[in-house]
């Protein structure tokens, strides 16, 4: 049910012009797809699901559509080629996914590799209850500081382009808006 | 907005409780769910409420932009700092566990510190990326 919505979603958002609707139709979608992660038993996720892309991401796209226009523009060729592609890589997608183990099967590879040492020494070994921030900060912490780098160096990145520098005179900074 | 007084009563109402929730799921995050990025994000959520309420001058005054640019680096660094103070005191990098005596404390107290430099960061990236586009917008 839930997919059926997110699948009508995805098609009106691919159908509108109007951008200020196609965002508001983003943040519902991220507010569907916590829901899925709800559903599916991972909380952590649809945390931030919730958060991120329902909430902050429709406030950055709101911002950007005030700094640009709310009109998506008509497109200037067919969207035959790219229809192509799509299609060939989501067959391919929908192929692979064949050969997956069922939701849930506890004979899966996933399973079976590290999760259970997880589940199993977490607990005593750092004395964190919730396995998903046990293994976040501790067992991956090295992925975790690299996820907090890229973070670091987006928020830096936009900083550099976007930000307006107020040291200069007022001559040079009426040329906002020219880049980037 | 400043002339919409319903938004305005309730974002002042509510701001103080997204901020409170924003503290319970960065240092509840060991024992239920959330951790550093959802509370950064929620944290930073308060913060651009506040601005799209009551303008970005207020805000820049609650929250000054080189304050918040200096916490984007500090929350990395406080991170990264535990690595390097778990490696002072004798373990490997990143590895809690020397941080005190009992590992199992020491990994505890490890992940609360971590968790915090991440919600630092997130929270700082969040405000700042969010004020330079409302800046840019005037």
């Amino acid at each position: 049910m839930l997919l059926a919505f997110l699948a009508v979603i995805a098609l009106a958002i691919v159908r509108l012009r109007n951008l200020f609707g196609v965002v508001m139709l983003s943040g519902i979608y991220s507010l569907l797809m916590a829901s899925i992660f709800v559903i599916l038993d991972a909380v952590d996720v649809a945390f931030t699901e919730a958060a991120v892309g329902a909430g902050i991401a429709t406030i950055l796209m709101l911002g950007t559509l005030a700094l640009t226009t709310s009109r998506e523009r008509v497109p200037m060729h067919t969207p035959l080629l790219p229809l192509v592609v799509t299609f060939i890589t989501g067959a391919m997608l929908i192929y692979g996914t064949w050969d997956m183990p069922a939701f849930g099967d506890a004979a899966a590879p996933p399973n079976r590799h590290v999760a259970p040492y997880y589940l199993e020494r977490s607990l005593p070994e750092t004395g964190v209850p919730n396995v998903v921030t046990a293994v976040l900060a501790s067992y991956r912490g090295y992925d975790t500081l690299g996820e907090l780098t890229v973070i670091f160096t987006a928020g830096i990145g936009v900083l550099l382009l976007l930000g307006r520098r107020r040291e200069r005179g007022d001559g040079r900074a009426t040329t906002r808006g020219s880049g980037a | 907005m400043r002339h919409h007084v319903i938004l305005r009563v309730i974002a002042k109402l509510g701001i103080p409780f997204i901020v409170l929730f924003a503290l319970y799921v960065q240092f509840h995050g060991d024992f239920g769910p959330g951790g550093g990025f959802q509370a950064g994000v929620i944290f930073g959520a308060a913060f651009i409420l506040y601005a799209l309420i009551f303008g970005l001058d207020n805000a820049l005054e609650a929250a000054p932009m080189n304050v918040v640019v200096a916490f984007i680096a500090i929350g990395l660094l406080l991170f990264a700092g535990v690595g390097v103070a778990a490696l002072l005191l004798g373990g490997n990098y990143l590895d809690y566990g020397a941080l005190a005596d009992d590992p199992v404390a020491g990994q505890h107290l490890g992940i609360l510190l971590v968790e915090l430099g991440v919600g630092i960061t997130v929270a700082a990236v969040m405000i700042a990326v969010f004020f330079t586009f409302a800046d840019r917008g005037r």
